[in-house]
């Protein structure tokens, strides 16, 4: 499950690297909104979402991505609740759904603060899909665990997106996720090493969502879409 | 274990817009401060260093000089006088010992003018605690004096470089860090801004300034002021004064939000003058400067402390009750003021309470009393001043 941040480059070239997922045998794609000030991004994500704003990236144009790569794969949007609410939570939900879109991450959003888009998203067969971290009680995990709808997106590390090439143990957080909810449980945040995919889904993840590592790939190469693409391809080929 | 809950809402604004592993975290929190704030012992404790070593109660000054420029009494609650010379160490004090009470021993601050930082690098020398502050690179420039008394505090002192480089991005910073060290470190956050708690909390620390100035008036003149004048960042010097006044319905409440280059221009930090639309920052949904998509603008003023386009979600609540009303003043007439009240008072007031002062000063009414919170001392601000002025 590839992360993919829209309008980086800019919108031509995120479309262009959002094919070379779906060519590399992506399941899913989330597809960020780029956002000013992004708190649960580390600095890659969040300089590409710089980028993807100077370069006039917008939610629409995002959902113009949306809306032709949802003809090839289900397409999950990450937005901050500021983008979602500047739209308007019904009207949002609208555009996603004319969009073809199956999902939605809000990732400053927790249960508390999410009803309205919860209910929004659920009466148009939107899957409002919920942040479970490893520091949440276990509780909160029942509560989010039975709202999670689509996937629960597993934090698998205290902290904000990027790369954490040492970490590999993540069989706790995922029993205890699991234990909690009926729907697949995906995992991110720090995963950017095929191995670490591959450790992900033997201690359990049914998805495992690769964020910053594709997109510092973006960043760093001259040809961003082919050299996604390929990265993309390595992480399958882990997982399979 | 209380049954009781922090106000977590003002009315539509508040709440907590935050990445879900902070929210256990909060709760913590609230947990932590609503034992902290019924504890004999911990209110004792915290008095104790807000006298000794604060220097409180602060005093409340009639300036008569302004007053006759103004032509109505003026008079001064002189938080200038604090240690470390602002408001901000009622609220960091507070914070460290409730940070030493929840086991936490490291502390994350981020500033804007520095006198936050100031204050929470102190709090942390005090009570043996490690402190990182977070500061916009370019307030790094302009607020070197704080910059280097942190550095003596042993505080570490970690430049951001993203965006306009100030206070907005010093805050996600420090959001991030304490996201990724929520376990053993406890975020002061130093304004009534942040998801909640922290408006209330921070509340609760400076509400000090209000009670205290509430009852030197009353001493000295016999009766409340007509105005209660505040200059207004993410708001908690006002709030803290607004608080002791808000039930006292005869009591204009104005909150002085920096007009920067103008409001016209959109150069500014006046989310509540300037109407602006409810959105969330830094996990609350207050008035923000934003964008139709939602994107959060930069802010602009001259002066570090109120260069943020967000606000305290109370303040937001107040504004739309009618309660309280807020206004702004541009960086030329808050410069202006700053020199004034130097000349006239021997007091050099911070660029940011220099706002309020220039309120007073410039509009008419019909008030016979009015009661500024001087939230801070002008020496941080100098070289810039004199700089901004040609006088260097």
């Amino acid at each position: 499950m590839p992360y993919l941040m829209g309008g980086y480059p800019d919108i031509e070239g995120s479309l262009a690297i959002a094919n070379g997922y779906a060519d590399a045998g992506a399941d899913l794609i989330e597809l960020g909104v780029p956002f000013s000030d992004p708190l649960a991004d580390g600095p890659i994500i969040q300089s590409a979402g710089t980028v993807a704003l100077a370069a006039g990236s917008t939610l629409d144009a995002v959902l113009g991505v949306a809306r032709t790569m949802s003809e090839r794969l289900p397409v999950v949007l990450m937005a901050y609740a500021n983008i979602v609410l500047a739209r308007g939570v019904d009207p949002f939900i609208d555009d996603l759904l004319s969009a073809g879109v199956s999902g939605v991450i809000v990732p400053d959003l927790p249960i508390e603060e999410s009803l309205l888009l919860f209910a929004s998203a659920q009466s148009a067969g939107i899957a409002l899909i919920p942040l479970a971290a490893p520091t949440s009680t276990d509780e909160r995990l029942a509560e989010i665990g039975s709202q999670a709808r689509g996937f629960l997106y597993t934090v698998a590390v205290s902290g904000t997106t990027g790369e954490r090439g040492e970490q590999s143990d993540y069989g706790e957080v995922l029993a205890r996720v699991r234990e909690h909810t009926d729907v697949p449980v995906a995992l991110g945040f720090g995963i950017s090493r095929p191995e670490q995919a591959s450790a992900a889904a033997d201690a359990g993840a049914d998805g495992v969502i690769i964020g910053s590592r594709l997109v510092r790939e973006a960043l760093e190469q001259p040809e961003p879409a082919q050299a996604c693409k390929a990265l993309v391809e390595q992480f399958a080929a882990a997982l399979r | 274990m209380t049954t009781d809950r922090l106000q977590h809402r003002f009315g539509y604004y508040g709440g907590q817009y935050v990445p879900e592993t902070l929210m256990p975290a909060l709760a913590e929190l609230e947990e932590a401060w609503l034992s902290a704030r019924a504890d004999p012992h911990f209110e004792a404790e915290l008095a104790l260093l807000l006298r000794d070593y604060a220097g409180r109660p602060t005093p409340l000054y009639h300036a008569a000089r302004l007053s006759e420029v103004a032509g109505r009494k003026i008079y001064l609650k002189r938080e200038d006088l604090l240690h470390t010379g602002a408001h901000k160490l009622n609220n960091a004090l507070g914070q460290a010992l409730l940070a030493v009470r929840m086991g936490k021993r490291r502390i994350i601050a981020e500033t804007g003018a520095g006198q936050h930082g100031v204050a929470s690098a102190t709090a942390c020398a005090l009570l043996d605690l490690e402190c990182v502050v977070y500061m916009g690179a370019e307030d790094i420039r302009r607020q070197q004096p704080n910059v280097q008394r942190m550095g003596l505090l042993g505080a570490t002192v970690v430049p951001v470089e993203a965006g306009a480089r100030t206070l907005k991005e010093a805050v996600s910073q420090a959001i991030r860090d304490w996201v990724t060290n929520v376990g053993d470190s406890h975020y002061i956050i130093g304004s009534a801004v942040g998801p909640a708690p922290y408006p209330v909390i921070v509340r609760d620390l400076q509400r000090c300034i209000g009670d205290e100035a509430r009852e030197q008036i009353l001493e000295r003149e016999g009766r409340l002021p007509e105005r209660v004048i505040a200059c207004v960042g993410g708001g908690s010097n006002a709030i803290g004064m607004f608080k002791a006044f808000v039930d006292d319905a005869g009591v204009e409440l104005i909150g002085v939000e920096a007009g920067g280059e103008g409001l016209e221009g959109g150069r500014h930090g006046a989310p509540l003058a300037a109407g602006g639309r409810p959105g969330v920052l830094h996990g609350s949904l207050s008035a923000l400067l934003q964008s139709d998509e939602g994107q959060i603008a930069e802010a602009h003023s001259v002066s570090a402390g109120l260069d943020y386009p967000g606000s305290g979600p109370e303040h937001a609540f107040l504004r739309d009750s009618g309660r309280a009303q807020y206004v702004a003043v541009n960086d030329d007439d808050a410069l202006a003021a700053f020199v004034r009240t130097a000349e006239l008072e021997g007091i050099i007031p911070a660029l940011e309470p220099a706002h309020a002062i220039h309120y007073v000063l410039n509009q008419p009414s019909d008030s016979t009393l009015d009661l500024i919170c001087l939230s801070g001392r002008g020496d941080k601000d100098l070289a810039e001043v004199l700089d901004l002025l040609g006088r260097s």
